[in-house]
């Protein structure tokens, strides 16, 4: 590096490299040969999503896309969507920068100024705000671009803007937590404010439609006359994100302007407290918990059982697993709310919240296996105890299996006022979701300290592609089936199967726990 | 061979990462004794003990803890071993006792018993004012401790301690060199792998030296003595050994010498 030691750039340079090789890393599973397989993944996943677009979108423009306030609200809309995901995203980054130890003490320790890395950090935050939301937006983006101009290419700085906006605000709450509720229970807001806004306004927006409209749409809610009367004129600065991606340099000023000057406003005012409120989330760490006080009492339990118990307790007190697994049983409760409002309707509605549970569920049991089953702090210690490796996976298949049927139980209940076939469908789709899963996690499994849950994707990019196409695949299975569609369930069906066999012959076969 | 008396025996055994890293190497503990293994960093002493307590499975050889067959009937010998290593394996998020009830548990140890056993540890080993707090915030001695007493809680007859005093202020070091004297005391028998030569001098009645995956030279330490030819420390032995055995592998330094 040539930058001036502990300058901005150089910090810049620094933090650059080491997110790029995790990166690699990530994307390859630490084997570089892999990288030209993964640029093939990647084009075809590209090629796949911009097609998808193009059936969305290329409807829509061919009847012209007229600037007036039902287009700008249901742009404004659907970027709204786009941006809470984006706040959630820097929330849990922010609160990562103050929290997670890495260098930081290494860093803190040295003469170096901890303000000039709060803003690189900062900076970085608000680049892989924008990176993800690039990749959620790109496809549709680019296909407006093909079919109605170039002048959609302003989309792009429009969210570089939003991102900026979004990172800012997520300092400011980060701050606010640690005034309003100390360091010490900053972290565990943080990530359920997270999850809630990650969620919560996609939940929202459907819970309107359910509740109004009696359908699953988000977009139903902006594309209701009544609605679109109540927003602000055509003319009101509300639009200038909106107007800024349908290519209004005037509002792509004014919203580049506002994002930026609130992302350099918010650095300037927390950079100077970084140093100290990161030293007070240290202290943290150093706190010991102290438990319910009275008698200390062995239960007698099983090997299985101890094994179980010790999974239920480390999952109920795991500080970071809130923000993994909250907001994919927030997803369960939509369906939760058609179902109770339907109540008493034709099955078929029903179909909707199949697919939704299914893979709510899916996802779920692959975090959760993670967690159990490669995420083994006293990983020695278990396999040096007199019980077989076969009754170790078993016990903490069960423990994940159980905390999966606890939390989809309900939804089969409630389900099956309305049809025992669907409830039954749903019941049998989500648990092949769960196990199959559950298997890849088994499948991949590398142990590796609980405390790298985030990062779990390192021991294998495979393993989670093939989580999140098996789920799926096993959704839209059983939605077909649901719907009668016997004979086209097939196809998912098989496509799940050959996901399934594909991760297991990538697989590193045979490895002990 | 397959002899009860004997804590430990070891014929043949062999291990290779990206290299070779224990080679043909036999060795025997006696039931009740204190031995020490020495070496030079990366010498193979880990992985030995590792593949002992069923952590590795070793390419060729036997290993048998009290005339069980370690390969053969795996959980027989894990349920009268146990395995210490230099990075405690405690879980952050549980309590002593929570962890203690978790091993005695694996242990199948009567929970009845495993209590009294846990209390008795707990309080031994000082940790009784932490006893109710998560482990997360323990320090390292704390945590070593935390590990020795879930070591402990099984009553085992073989206890493989690896590196155990690495990172211990003077009070815990000396502490956990008593608990683990005691145990000797009692006819347990302990394996330990240490850099520190004072503490294999003054505790192990016998000791191992594994140079490139091989047993270079064991005995008492006045056997050791006696094959170097002076009395001597045994850091003095130690070094003269690793340095003969360099000499003899590498040509180059057998040349200039």
């Amino acid at each position: 590096m040539s930058f001036a030691p502990a300058s901005m750039p150089w910090f810049a340079a620094h933090e650059w490299r080491l997110m790029w090789r995790d990166g690699i890393a990530m994307m390859t599973g630490g084997h570089p040969t892999r990288r030209v397989a993964l640029v093939v993944i990647l084009v075809i996943a590209a090629a796949l999503m911009h097609l998808m677009a193009n059936a969305i979108v290329a409807p829509w423009v061919a009847s012209g896309v007229i600037i007036d306030k039902p287009t700008l609200v249901l742009i404004t809309g659907t970027g709204l969507l786009l941006w809470t995901v984006m706040l959630s995203q820097s929330l849990e980054s922010v609160t990562r920068a103050y929290y997670s130890r890495s260098d930081l003490d290494l860093i803190l320790s040295s003469p170096a100024s901890s303000r000039q890395l709060f803003a690189v950090r900062t900076g970085i935050t608000a680049v892989t705000t924008l990176l993800l939301a690039c990749l959620l937006a790109s496809p549709i983006v680019d296909v407006l671009i093909i079919h109605d101009g170039a002048h959609w290419l302003l989309a792009y700085p429009a969210l570089a803007a939003l991102s900026a906006i979004a990172t800012a605000l997520a300092v400011l709450i980060t701050l606010g937590l640690f005034r309003v509720a100390g360091p010490k229970r900053t972290r565990l807001i943080a990530q359920i404010v997270a999850a809630i806004v990650g969620a919560g306004f996609v939940i929202g927006i459907q819970a309107v439609a359910i509740l109004h409209f009696g359908n699953m749409s988000r977009f139903a809610l902006f594309s209701d006359p009544e609605f679109i009367g109540w927003m602000p004129e055509i003319d009101s600065i509300v639009w200038a994100p909106a107007r800024a991606a349908l290519g209004d340099v005037t509002s792509l000023a004014v919203t580049v302007v506002l994002g930026a000057s609130l992302l350099a406003g918010t650095i300037t005012l927390a950079s100077s407290s970084y140093g100290r409120h990161a030293i007070a989330a240290a202290g943290i760490s150093a706190q010991r918990q102290t438990q319910q006080r009275g008698r200390v009492l062995f239960r007698p339990r099983s090997q299985k059982q101890q094994l179980r118990v010790k999974e239920w307790k480390l999952l109920a007190r795991d500080p970071w697993l809130l923000s993994q697994t909250l907001m994919q049983v927030f997803y369960l409760v939509p369906p939760a709310l058609y179902l109770w409002i339907s109540y008493g309707q034709t099955a078929g509605t029903y179909v909707v919240v199949i697919p939704v549970v299914v893979m709510a569920v899916g996802q779920l049991s692959g975090g959760l296996s993670w967690l159990a089953i490669s995420g083994e702090d006293a990983h020695d210690l278990v396999v040096t105890a007199p019980v077989s490796p076969q009754a170790v996976l078993q016990a903490k298949i069960e423990a994940v299996a159980t905390v999966v049927l606890v939390m989809l139980t309900p939804i089969i209940v409630l389900m099956l006022f309305a049809s025992y076939e669907l409830a039954a469908t749903t019941a049998v789709f989500a648990a092949i979701s769960s196990g199959s899963a559950t298997a890849i996690q088994l499948w991949f499994r590398v142990p590796m300290r609980r405390a790298m849950f985030r990062r779990r994707q390192v021991a294998s990019r495979v393993s989670t592609i093939a989580e999140a196409l098996s789920s799926i695949f096993w959704a839209g299975t059983a939605v077909l089936v649901a719907g009668d569609q016997d004979w086209i369930a097939v196809f998912p069906g098989t496509l799940a199967v050959v996901t399934l066999f594909v991760a297991w012959s990538l697989s590193p076969k045979g490895k002990q726990v | 061979m397959s002899d009860p008396s004997h804590a430990l025996v070891i014929e043949g055994l062999t291990k290779s990462f990206d290299r070779p890293v224990v080679k043909d190497l036999h060795l025997s503990v006696k039931g009740g004794e204190f031995y020490a293994l020495l070496g030079p960093n990366g010498a193979g002493k880990t992985t030995i003990l590792r593949m002992v307590a069923g952590l590795l499975q070793p390419e060729a050889g036997t290993i048998s803890v009290f005339g069980v067959d370690t390969r053969k009937d795996p959980l027989a010998a894990k349920s009268i071993v146990a395995w210490v290593s230099d990075e405690p394996m405690v879980y952050d998020r549980l309590t002593p006792y929570e962890y203690l009830e978790f091993v005695a548990g694996l242990w199948r140890i009567d929970a009845r018993q495993a209590q009294q056993r846990a209390t008795e540890l707990i309080e031994w080993l000082g940790l009784a004012p932490h006893a109710r707090q998560r482990c997360g915030g323990f320090s390292k001695g704390m945590l070593q401790k935390v590990a020795l007493a879930g070591a402990l809680v099984h009553d085992p007859r073989l206890i493989i301690l690896d590196e155990p005093l690495t990172g211990l202020d003077a009070g815990s070091a000396r502490q956990v060199k008593q608990v683990l004297l005691d145990k000797v005391k009692q006819g347990v028998t302990v394996i330990m792998t240490t850099h520190i030569l004072e503490v294999a001098e003054r505790m192990a009645e016998r000791i191992g030296v594994i140079n490139h995956g091989r047993l270079v030279a064991e005995g008492t330490l006045a056997e050791l003595r006696a094959r170097v030819g002076r009395e001597t420390t045994l850091e003095e032995i130690f070094l003269d050994l690793v340095a003969q055995k360099e000499m003899d592998t590498d040509p180059a330094v057998a040349a200039v010498a």
